[in-house]
Order: C-alpha cells, then structure tokens, then sequence
C-alpha cells in the first residue's frame, strides 16, 4: 500500500504514469472498469507546470464508477447506463481536484451499489486483493482492491449498508463511512437517499481523515449535508469502549472474533477502559434494512426510464413498452429484486406492516444506540462476520447474501460513523477488520483511536 | 406467512415498470417470496406508541431562496443524452 505523502513533493505526471502502470498490472482482478488516462495526464501536466497547488497536488486517486466524473463513462456497473458521458461531476471529485488530486480511474461495484460482493457488476466480478478465488466484498469492491494493492493511496466508495466497511474489511485496508451528511452525494448515483454516504478507502487513518476533512461540509446542491462537520480531535483521554455482544456470538466466524478480541485487547493495554454492552434490538436490524432501502430504491431508480437518458430498448412500440423493456433490459436481476420488494413494502395494504413498522423500529434502534452512547464513548465489534467468501457462495440465495451486511446496517440506519480497521488476517492469509462506531459527528475521535492502535 | 403468486409478481413489476420475461418472472418469484420470508419477522417487534424516523440528523425542511440561476449544463447537452434525441428535443414512441 501507499501513502498521499509518497506521492506529495514529486513529479504529478511519473505519479499519474506510475499510478496507470500500477493499475494495469493488476488487470486480473478487474477492479477498475475504465481508466481516465488523458484527462489524468493533462491535469498532472498543470500541477508541474504550477497552475493547480493544493494540499493533495499531484496525488492521484480512483472514484467507485456510481461517481459522475469527467473522462470516462459513468456505468454504476450497469447496463443502463454502460454509455453514459456525465455532463457533470460529483463535489466531492471537484473538491479533491481542487486541491490538485487527479482522478485516474474508475472502480468495479455491484450494479447501482446493490451487492456485498461485487458479483452484480453488469461486467463481472472483482477479486479479492489476497486471494483471487475470493470476492472482494462490495459494493465498492473495486475501489477496496486498488488501494489495497498501492495502485493509488486512497479511493472513494459510497456506503449505504455497509458498502465501504465490508470490502475494506475484506481487503485490509481502512475504510470509513462518515456522520450521515458530512460529504455531499451531488453527483453520485443516489441508492437509498436516507441512509447514503461519501466514504472513503486509504492505508491509515490520517490519510483517511485528510480525504474527508477536503470533502465534507456544506453543499447546497445535497440539503442533507451538515455544517462545520469536523469536531475538534479527540484529546489524549482515556475512552470508555462498549464492545457489542451480539456481535461475537458463535455465528461469526472464530477467526474473525479472534482478531476483533486483539484489537480490543490492544485498547485495553493502551489504557483505554472495555465493556461488553448489548444492543438486542440488532436482531431485527437487518430485516428493517431491506424493508427501508429496497422501498428507497424503488423510487430513487424510477428515473431511469430510458428516455431522458441511459439504455433505450429498441423493440419497443408504445410508450409504456419502452419504459418497462429499457428497464428490464438495462438493470441486473438484484436491482429487479430490489425495486419489486420496494414496490411491495409501499404498497395499498402493506404499507404500513412493512415500511411504517421499519421506520418506528428505526426509533427504537437509535434509542438503543443514543442510550449505549451515554455509557460508552465509541461501540467495536467485526465488520462482517466471515472473512471473504469464494466466489460465487453466496450468488444463488438473496437472503443469504443479505446476511453478510448484518453487522454494517445498523451504524446505517442511524446515520453514525462506522469505520473498518485492519486488525490482523486468518491462518489462510484472509484479512479481517474490526468496525469502531460512534456517536453522530464523532467521526475525528474513532480516526485517532484507529491511528493510536496504528502506532501500538 | 404472505403468500405471492406469479400474478403478485406481474403485478409488482408493473408497479416498478419492469416488464419481465416469463421465466424471469418464475426466479423472481422464488427470490421474493424468500426476502419477503425474512423481512416480515419484523411483525414481531412491537412498535406501538413509537413515532417512525424518517431522516437521522434531526434535519427539517431545508430552505432556500427561490432565485433564478442559470444552468451550467446547456439544454443542448442534456438533450443529447438522450438514446433518441431530434432537433434539440427528445423523441417517444408516439404517445397518444
């Protein structure tokens, strides 16, 4: 892996050039969908010629391609929208180019973000960075693997159910999925608008938290973003740290547990204090997430009609024909999945036994976190509850699949930060991550407690 | 448990404007029929008196001045996305 001040204080045009080379090397594993090489090369030509400065000039990155970024299409690994030439790019994109990072390429995802594996893609499968049998995690798969294999020293991701955490996890690289409106989503393919987020991928926590502190803040073109985001860093005090007892119950794997109790053993010899803490109502969390999201995606996906833009179905006649074939044409069967279940939970007569019942239980679960928060500075447990599965384990049963977010879906639904840390591998050589959640804007506290562990 | 026929499934797709082929329709259903087996465990939970939460940062109406700006995109770009697109407009399937 590389770090941002590897590439800082040198030649932005052999780092872009390095950087391509890097990328290509690791065709095999396909986590890149598309490179953006000319647009890449003209910015590294400016930052040497002086005409772009800023805190991260000449370093070069790789967004999830559900990001509208200028250079390369934007697929969101999809069929819909395979051609699409974003007029546009994200906010986060411009506010890292502003301070002279160069975009170079473009990452694997589940189609429009709906996975956990990256197996969704319209365009194959990413694999994972340590074994190549494996998945990579997902959604942001790809965006995991190139900074797991120093291809770029940090990636952007979005994060709706565990989109970053999981494959960071998976791949052994810090990934962190923010306070719920602290990076703007304008310009990113929206999923589920209530529980979205900008994250991002890199090799340590300082990185992690440099990328963020460029990206967040106010932006009018996303209403939900929040004001004057970062708080101040957590002084040196000891933290009071609430491990979370459904979490490490025999369903997780033992490998995992045996890491995650490390890493927390590592907490305590470093003074800080450990609870085991229960959070029942986590049971029912995952049933809540695919009632909430799906009934989300429904309607965030309903624009993609194959007129205005996006795949249009050349068979058909009438005008409901096009809407229904371009759409069943252009989305993968789990986008399907998630749409058809969304448009049950919403629907005359199930309204209110689904979705309204999920929302009132989303109450009770940020009640059961709000009162953990009052005995507890940060919650830890694992990321997933398996290290990374093969390829193609999980395709054949929905739910099965769904499991593997079990973990990451709660700090979701409650829109609080949630980061994934290395904290050590199997026996097979598989990475494992452990997940430090917090309180809503205590994102600058869990990055100096993974950065203290980093240095223990 | 809910129970969905192959006509429930027609009848979802239609409301999501998919229109499946008959054997997709068949797999679809089996996938539903199992989500919706793992979803509706959220019955027993017991919400009564608990008021739902839609938005997580205790977030209300964000308002802002209604003034004109001019787009930064032109009209003509944002056509020319379209698939069918004729004369800075976009084209149909005859509508009526």
């Amino acid at each position: 892996m590389t770090k941002i001040s590897d590439y800082t204080n040198k030649s932005a045009q052999e780092n872009v050039e390095n950087a391509l080379k890097a990328a290509r090397e690791i065709d095999g594993l396909h986590a890149l969908l598309s490179l953006t090489e000319d647009r890449a090369r003209e910015r590294a030509a400016k930052v040497d010629a002086g005409e772009i400065t800023g805190r991260l000039a000449g370093v070069p990155f790789i967004v999830k391609d559900n990001f509208l970024a200028f250079g390369a299409p934007t697929t969101a690994a999809s069929h819909m929208l395979k051609d699409f030439q974003s007029p546009l790019q994200a906010t986060a994109i411009e506010k890292l180019e502003a301070e002279g990072a160069i975009c170079i390429g473009k990452a694997n995802l589940d189609a429009f973000a709906h996975g956990g594996s990256t197996e969704n893609s319209a365009f194959g499968p990413t694999k994972n960075a340590f074994d190549p049998t494996r998945v990579a995690g997902g959604s942001s798969g790809g965006s995991a693997v190139v900074v797991a294999k120093g291809v770029v020293p940090f990636a952007l991701g979005s994060d709706t159910g565990g989109s970053i955490r999981q494959p960071a996890s998976f791949n052994g690289v810090v990934g962190v999925k923010p306070t719920y409106g602290t990076v703007s989503r304008y310009g990113v393919v929206a999923m589920a608008s209530s529980t979205d987020v900008i994250g991002v991928f890199a090799s340590d926590a300082s990185d992690a938290e440099l990328v963020l502190s460029i990206m967040s803040g106010k932006d009018d073109k996303d209403m939900t973003t929040l004001a004057d985001f970062f708080e101040p860093a957590a002084s040196s005090e000891r933290k009071k740290v609430g491990v979370i007892k459904e979490f490490m119950t025999d369903d997780v794997d033992a490998e995992v547990r045996t890491s995650v109790e490390k890493y927390i053993e590592k907490l305590r010899a470093a003074g800080h204090e450990i609870v085991e803490v229960s959070l029942p109502i986590v049971r029912y969390t995952l049933a809540m997430y695919y009632i909430i999201v799906p009934a989300e995606i429904s309607s965030n996906l309903a624009r993609y009609d194959g007129v205005r833009y996006g795949h249009q179905s050349d068979t058909a006649s009438s005008l409901a024909q096009l809407y229904g074939l371009s759409r069943d044409e252009g989305f993968e069967p789990e986008n399907k999945r998630r749409i058809m279940i969304g448009s049950f939970v919403l629907s005359s007569g199930y309204f209110d036994a689904y979705y309204l019942q999920a929302q009132k239980a989303r109450t009770l679960l940020i009640r059961e976190f709000d009162s953990l928060f009052k005995q507890v500075d940060l919650l830890v447990g694992p990321v997933s509850p398996t290290p990374a599965f093969l390829l193609g384990e999980n395709t054949s049963d929905p739910v099965k699949m769904y499991l593997a977010d079990v973990m990451t879906v709660p700090a979701s639904l409650a829109g609080l930060p949630a980061i994934s840390a290395p904290a050590g591998s199997t026996k097979a050589g598989l990475p494992v991550g452990i997940q430090l959640m917090g309180p809503r804007r205590s994102d600058a506290l869990l990055l100096s407690i993974v950065a203290e562990m980093e240095n223990a | 448990m809910t129970q969905i026929s192959l006509d429930d499934v027609r009848y979802l797709a239609a409301l999501s404007s998919l229109q499946l082929a008959d054997e997709e329709a068949e797999n679809l259903q089996k996938d539903i029929v199992g989500i919706i087996g793992y979803i509706e465990q959220l019955s027993e939970l017991d919400t009564s008196g608990v008021e739902p939460t839609y938005q997580v940062t205790d977030l209300e109406n964000v308002w802002r001045s209604d003034e004109v700006a001019a787009s930064t995109i032109p009209s003509e770009i944002l056509v020319s996305l379209a698939p069918s697109h004729k004369d800075n407009q976009i084209k149909v399937p005859k509508v009526l």
